[in-house]
């Protein structure tokens, strides 16, 4: 794997945390829920970690990790991205024509 | 250090970007659902871009492939059916399951670095420190959102559980992570540290979130967002992932801010929620109150229909009681009666209403009420003394007005300024009372009438009612 130093890292980590609360601060209470489960979606990364785990692995005891990771990282990220969706696409500034045309 | 291995992980910054871009969009709902889009865009990309590393590298093994493969489509036709199957109401719940899935995800991948180390002893704390923080957030994460989803869809008794010890428990189990932390830096190649700490984070993980209420959900479900935020940055750090420190503490932050956000709007401090071990239940207490001494002005739906037929303003303030009374339809229907009629409705939404953050406008969305009628607290308190009518539908705290006065069980929490509206119309099933157990001035004001009747019931009654008066 690459190199990565710890002051890099933790520059990036300093600077994710600063950014993040600029970037959050500005989001509106109406948006709160989208948010957190976007956000949420966001940590779905987590699967690039499992794959790459699932990379290294070479016995069973390292495979029953990985696969539950695989699983898990997967869910939160297909889940995550499809339900902010859901949520965002019933957000609208005027009331629809029809009524109750959301499923 | 390869051309392959740099190109993907200029993708990954690219898609790390991409991910802050996506949440600058969440600061409007016109934009919203397009940074949502976009990043996930940038994650498919960062996924693609992984599997090309991977397959480059070449150290996968067949069998590696298979994991890989088979558990991605497993999780990924899961998350699919969650999300669609899922209804409004149960979205915290949703949350709250990803947030354990994805806290488990990242605490399996500490445990699988240390399991599959060629030489484990000669791990240095670089690598082990963080391991072991993500093995104890993870984990706490993984065990907590559980127990929190169990709570909220009521498969866990909401009511605070509380066992002789609990207290102590809450204060010795923190203790031994740094224990245990400790002891897996020092001998990163024992497994009794490895696999004792991850127990001793699981056990903690149900014993922090059992005694909280289900009241208190909405700071639970932040905090431990927050929490899987942080697991996901330590596993960056394990794995020398910059992609997973960004993300991961962009998550966390967000976390962070609602975590703090809503317990300043339920008046309490994080801490309290998390070791006081107070708070209610969902069901709603006893219909009993305390006996109501002043007197009360009932009111009946054709009253109320008056009121709202011939008002130019009327503001609507829904609380849990119409989520948990499923009757946001209704009240929907009702707002939009009175809109094609020419009156000026709005929606007063506190904080702190539904069970998680923001979850009534969601709710209200999903009820097509358009979001330029959704206001929040700071900007709808001032337009209250020009409503002729503030109909409240299962608020309760939130709405009584001795907040303002110090020496209550509820002072200096900030509420919505109701009880300076022209007129008040509160539909309740009885004078019981709210969360924090103290009488609502707001009921026996004499401005109030109060609607004694099922929200749903009610609702539909006072649509009727007023459809008769304004065609």
């Amino acid at each position: 794997m690459n190199d990565l130093d710890l002051l890099t890292a933790i520059t990036v980590f300093v600077l994710s945390v600063l950014v993040g609360i600029e970037v959050i601060s500005k989001v509106p209470a109406t948006l709160h829920t989208p948010l957190m489960s976007g956000s949420n979606a966001v940590h779905g990364i987590v699967v690039v970690g499992a794959m790459l785990i699932a990379a290294e692995s070479h016995t069973w005891v390292g495979y029953t990790p990985a696969f539950v990771a695989m699983v898990f990282g997967a869910m939160n990220v297909v889940g995550g991205y499809v339900v902010t969706d859901r949520m965002l696409r019933m957000f609208k500034a005027k009331p629809p024509a029809h009524e109750k045309t959301e499923a | 250090m390869n051309t392959v291995s740099d190109t993907v992980h200029y993708v990954f910054l690219a898609a790390a970007a991409c991910f802050v871009l996506g949440l600058h969009l969440m600061n409007h709902p016109r934009t919203a659902r397009r940074g949502n889009t976009l990043s996930g865009a940038a994650m498919s990309v960062a996924v693609a871009a992984t599997v090309w590393l991977v397959a480059d590298e070449g150290a996968i093994s067949r069998t590696g492939w298979l994991v890989l493969v088979s558990g991605g489509l497993l999780g990924a036709a899961l998350g699919l059916w969650a999300a669609r199957a899922v209804r409004m109401t149960a979205m915290p719940q949703l949350v709250s399951l990803f947030n354990a899935v994805g806290g488990g995800a990242a605490a399996l991948i500490a445990v699988n670095d240390l399991l599959q180390a060629d030489a484990p002893a000669t791990i240095g704390a670089r690598v082990s420190l963080p391991a072991g923080l993500d093995i104890v957030i993870g984990a706490v994460t993984f065990s907590g959102s559980l127990i929190a989803a169990g709570k909220l869809q009521g498969v866990v008794p909401g009511a605070p559980v509380v066992f002789p010890g609990a207290r102590l428990l809450n204060v010795l189990l923190p203790a031994s992570f740094v224990a245990g932390t400790a002891w897996l830096v020092l001998m990163p190649e024992s497994r009794t540290a490895l696999y004792g700490l991850t127990a001793v984070a699981l056990l903690f993980g149900v014993t922090m979130v059992l005694p909280i209420g289900g009241a208190d959900m909405p700071v639970v479900i932040a905090l431990l967002n927050a929490f899987t935020g942080s697991a996901v940055a330590m596993a960056g750090f394990v794995l020398d992932e910059t992609a997973l420190i960004i993300a991961g503490m962009l998550v966390s932050s967000s976390g962070g801010i609602l975590t703090k956000l809503m317990a300043d709007a339920m008046n309490r401090s994080v801490a309290n929620i998390v070791v006081g071990g107070f708070g209610t239940g969902d069901s709603a207490p006893t219909a009993a109150g305390s006996g109501a001494p002043a007197q009360v002005r009932s009111v009946s739906a054709d009253d109320v229909a008056i009121q709202l037929a011939y008002a130019s303003k009327v503001v609507l303030v829904p609380g849990y009681g119409l989520a948990a009374a499923q009757a946001q339809h209704e009240l929907g229907d009702l707002a939009k009666l009175l809109t094609d009629h020419g009156i000026d409705v709005s929606y007063a939404v506190h904080p702190v209403a539904g069970r998680m953050p923001g979850h009534m406008n969601v709710l209200l969305a999903e009820a097509n009420v358009p979001y330029t009628q959704l206001k929040e607290m700071d900007d709808i308190n001032p337009e209250f003394p020009q409503a002729d009518v503030a109909l409240v539908i299962g608020a309760n705290d939130v709405t009584n007005p001795i907040a303002r006065r110090p020496g209550n069980a509820i002072s200096g929490m900030p509420i919505l300024d109701v009880d300076k509206a022209k007129s008040v119309v509160v539909i309740k099933r009885s004078m019981g009372h709210g969360y924090a157990g103290v009488d609502n001035e707001l009921y026996t004001d004499p401005r109030t009438g109060m609607f004694f009747t099922d929200a749903k019931q009610g609702l539909a009654e006072l649509k009727a009612a007023v459809a008769e008066f304004v065609t």
